[in-house]
């Protein structure tokens, strides 16, 4: 066993946990932060996608050892004070789930490529960058609607915030 | 139109946990106490096994528990179920193969479940699994359809000969045979329609549990029909009688009709958490999902296609083998049945049709209903058939299907349908406009100056859904019935809880139901609740697959809220002194006729529970109604899909340029869930035409068995569509509605592989349409014009 400590969604946590266990399993077992999927064994789902240090990773091939004092932000943590985050709310405005397994880890790179590329997104642009992450459900098309208003909306948010 | 009634594109309200990661998925639920199980799988596809040694695996650390076959018979428990009789042509009954739960005696594909081991932790579970020593004594496979039934083909199973299942008919041979010996032209192809591996996203999983005190069992389980899980568990599996057995279906990520079935690994992990007394969890990873989920398709046929002089078609007949897999399934055998064969005349007034299939058992994994059902594999059969003849005969393809469709309603088809309403060259029309069909000769010269080929497709899809007439699918031999059910509960206080059969697994029941009942009895869309999948809470119900959750499951509701407001409305003459027949109900008021005396529904359904102002013998206190609905026929939702594409001869990639859709869904309930729908299957579709495709080696072993080798659409494998749709109300059922759900998986393959056969100019183009495919097929093309 050994001792891992992180920031989840602001807040500090640690365990003590096999060596072995991936970020993903820290997470949704001994953090119970359910949020995070697992849909595939070979890392090309996506479903797994979260935050480390600022930046998408895929958690179900990560260790939680190698996160050892890193800032995780899971999609539990994208609300703020009880508001959706732009592209939370960008997917429910534009139908961009289905069955909901997909989309904390579609909507975890669809901040993150916006973070890496900026808000004027286009078709071509978003789904090349959704490359590493598979939904069955929804064909994609009002998930790329989605991003396109997420995005738009974070620079709207941000043009806001730094005006106060 | 209200904001939040029927018609309108109401957002989701189910959304909000979903992308707050609050959803509650099966994997997502813990039992204090609970072991996890992990099941041995045979890496043979046909082996006897001569033992199983489980010492070693049961001393290992955590270790709870480890079962075989040995275990699971000696209890009588069961799996593999075939809930469909089908009768061979010479009338026999159809073979199907024992049904044990984990494998007795031998094994029948790679990933057959063996033997399971429960321990404290998943990686003690999978460590111990690794010591369990399993002498397999391996036998050929026998993998090929086209030869699993031939003289030299390894037999799977001894009550099973030729590995045949059955050999069905449908229609009139003798009058076919004379349409195509008169015919002026005759079309003749070969088609294969590639197996196809659902892959829902989120993996198969149970969570069990026993409560020793009541001996109840719980199963918590990623299932699109809880209650129907619980009756095969109860009434086949011989797990526990219904009423010990609860089966909650939480939220499920996705299901095609691959979360229909009882599995083995589902059936196991309840019937041992019994055993141990310990709630047992199990989820599958995907490589097991690959394995051992049932897979979809798998057709080799060879069709035909009778016209006249004057193009219009005088007969189809046909041969298909369609591949079961290593044991019966479910739906397995109506798949490829009454749920294919039955749509071969697909749009067209077709007066002869002849057909035959060949259902056999091969050493793969079962193989049973995905997304459309048997409605792919009739579509892609008549539609490469209209599309080939076209440009054999040198008709427009367009042309040559508004000159052949049904024009008037209704229609009886020779084979056994009888489609009641439709206008298919209304759509034609819709969308040869939006898919800017007048400008494709143009756009194909500008490929065609840039090196490329582009090519047009269509694809005329008609289907049977909204499962199903109880009477009719019992006559063809279904083992239940197919009606839907609903209660409406409303509280003291006007709030109102809809408890449906249907069940949701993204299709968005809790906001369009709500919708239905917001609008009927005129309450706040807030005020409604749906509550699905739990057999505790709901009467039995059917659950969600054949597009029916619509036309079936809604109109349980509707006939619920008859009730509901039948009651209401005594009640409310009660209160306001009147006669039931003077009272009006609009807008959620109850008002007499002619005066300003009014109730609203919730000062109704308050007066109902207190039960003061109206004499309780006459009328019963209470609001709550049920219905059963049980649809009279199937419904016919059809369109027409425009397929464009243009494809680079030198590396044989294909894009798709465009796709029109126009469909015909009766009435819309939510059409930003319908349209929703409608992008999903064509996603599949597409992917099955391009991309997808399970491939067994001639050992059975799954060389397709994770997302590095099976091809998953992806975000930039697809375009955007263009979707639009017209209504022709259905007849047979109160909201005149058709299901969505499968559509775009129906019409999408062949409308993209006429495309890509018209751009490189050659038939040669098999499923999956890979690069290579698509390349072997262009220099085909070009050999052949260079040798005239």
């Amino acid at each position: 066993m050994i001792h891992v400590s992180m920031t989840v969604n602001g807040k500090a946590v640690s365990a003590h946990v096999d060596p072995r266990t991936l970020l993903v399993q820290f997470l949704r077992e001994n953090l119970r932060l359910t949020g995070t999927h697992v849909g595939c064994d070979t890392s090309q789902c996506g479903a797994c996608v979260v935050h480390v240090d600022g930046r998408a990773l895929k958690s179900c091939t990560t260790l939680a050892a190698s996160c050892q004092g890193a800032h995780v932000t899971t999609i539990e943590g994208l609300a703020h004070d009880g508001h959706l985050h732009p592209m939370q709310q960008a997917f429910q405005d534009n139908h961009g789930l289905q069955c909901g397994f997909c989309t904390p880890g579609m909507i975890m790179t669809s901040v993150d490529m916006v973070n890496r590329l900026g808000t004027d997104l286009d078709e071509a642009t978003i789904r090349h960058n959704l490359e590493g992450n598979i939904c069955r459900c929804t064909g994609y098309h009002n998930i790329v609607k989605s991003v396109k208003q997420g995005a738009h909306d974070m620079g709207a948010h941000n043009h806001a915030k730094a005006a106060e | 139109m209200s904001a939040t009634g029927i018609g309108a594109s109401v957002k989701r309200r189910e959304d909000i946990r979903f992308i707050t990661g609050k959803g509650r998925y099966t994997d997502d639920i813990n039992r204090p106490g609970q072991a996890h199980a992990y099941f041995v799988r045979s890496p043979h596809a046909h082996a006897t096994i001569d033992s199983i040694d489980v010492s070693a695996a049961k001393a290992s650390p955590g270790v709870v528990a480890v079962y075989t076959g040995a275990d699971t018979s000696a209890d009588k428990l069961g799996a593999h179920f075939v809930g469909w009789t089908i009768h061979s042509k010479d009338g026999s009954v159809m073979k199907t193969p024992p049904t044990p739960a984990l494998a007795v005696g031998k094994v029948f594909y790679v990933g057959d479940q063996v033997a399971v081991v429960i321990a404290d932790t998943y990686a003690q579970a999978r460590e111990a699994a690794e010591k369990i020593v399993v002498n397999y004594g391996v036998l050929p496979a026998s993998v090929d359809p086209r030869t699993t039934a031939g003289p030299s083909a390894p037999l799977l199973h001894e009550t099973v000969p030729n590995n045949t299942c059955f050999n069905f008919a449908i229609g009139e041979k003798g009058a076919t045979d004379a349409a195509f010996a008169a015919a002026a032209h005759v079309t003749k192809i070969d088609l294969v329609n590639n197996r196809l591996i659902p892959n829902a996203m989120e993996p198969r999983a149970a969570v069990a549990d026993y409560d020793e005190g009541t001996d109840v069992q719980t199963l918590y389980t990623t299932s699109q029909n809880p209650h129907v899980a619980r009756l095969v568990l109860s009434a086949f599996a011989g797990v526990a009688p219904e009423h010990k057995l609860r089966v909650v279906a939480p939220d499920v990520g996705g299901g095609f009709g691959s979360k229909i079935y009882q599995y083995v690994e589902e059936t196991v992990c309840v019937w041992a958490a019994k055993k141990i007394n310990r709630p047992v969890k199990w989820a599958a990873d995907r490589t097991e999902s690959f394995l051992s989920d049932a897979h979809g398709r798998d057709h080799v046929s060879h069709v035909e296609l009778a016209l006249d002089a004057s193009g219009t078609i005088t007969g189809l007949r046909g041969h298909t083998i369609a591949n079961l897999g290593g044991y019966g399934s479910l739906f397995g055998t109506v798949t490829p049945t009454f749920l294919h064969a039955i749509l071969l005349s697909g749009q067209y007034a077709i007066p002869n049709i002849y057909y035959e299939l060949d259902a056999v058992f091969t050493n793969t994994a079962p193989v049973d209903a995905y997304r459309g059902a048997g409605r792919p594999e009739a579509t892609f059969i008549v539609e490469r058939l209209l599309e080939v003849a076209a440009r054999e005969t040198g008709r427009d393809p367009a042309e040559l299907r508004r000159h052949n469709f049904i024009k008037s309603f209704p229609h009886q088809t020779p084979v056994a349908l009888c489609y009641d309403a439709g206008d298919y060259v209304l759509a034609l029309d819709k969308a040869l406009a939006a898919a800017d069909y007048a400008g494709v000769a143009k756009r194909k010269a500008a490929s065609a100056a840039k090196g490329k080929l582009r090519g047009v497709g269509f694809s005329a899809f008609i289907e049977a859904c909204g499962i199903a007439p109880s009477q009719v699918v019992g006559s063809l031999g279904c083992g239940v019935g197919l009606w839907e059910s609903a209660e409406v509960r409303v509280n003291p206080v006007g709030t109102v809880e809809v408890l449906t059969g249907s069940h949701s697994h993204g299709q968005g029941h809790e906001t369009t139901m709500a919708q239905l009942v917001s609008e009927r009895l005129g309450i706040p869309i807030e005020n409604v609740a749906i509550v699905h999948g739990d057999t505790d809470k709901v009467q039995f119900g059917m659950g969600t697959y054949g597009s029916r959750s619509g036309s079936v499951g809604m109109s349980a509701i509707f006939k619920a809220l008859d009730k509901v407001e039948a009651k209401a409305r005594k009640i409310a003459g009660q209160v306001l002194e009147a006669s039931e027949q003077d009272i009006e109900f609009k807008d959620g008021k109850f008002t007499v006729k002619g005066t300003d005396k009014s109730i609203d529904f919730g000062a109704v359904a308050f007066n109902a529970y207190v039960a003061h102002k109206f004499n309780g013998q006459e009328i019963e206190p209470g609001l709550k109604e049920g219905a059963f609905w049980d649809p009279t026929n199937f419904t016919f939702p059809a369109g027409v899909h425009i397929c464009e594409v243009e494809i680079d001869p030198e590396t044989g990639v294909t894009k798709i340029e465009r796709y029109t859709a126009v469909d015909d869904f009766g009435r819309l309930i939510n059409p930003m869930i319908v349209h929703g729908q409608v992008h999903g299957g064509i996603a599949q579709g597409i992917g099955q035409a391009l991309l997808e495709g399970a491939v067994y080696n001639s050992d059975g072993q799954l060389m397709t068995a994770s997302y590095m080798d099976y091809a998953m659409p992806r975000a930039d494998d697809l375009p955007s569509f263009d979707i639009d749709t017209i209504e022709t109300l259905c007849p047979s059922n109160p909201l005149g509605m058709k299901g969505c759900g499968e559509a775009g998986a129906i019409a999408a393959p062949p409308a993209v592989i006429n495309a890509i056969t018209d751009a490189v100019g050659h038939e040669n183009v098999t499923m999956p349409a890979t690069p290579q495919v698509v390349w072997r097929a262009a220099q085909q093309a070009m050999m052949k014009r260079a040798a005239e």
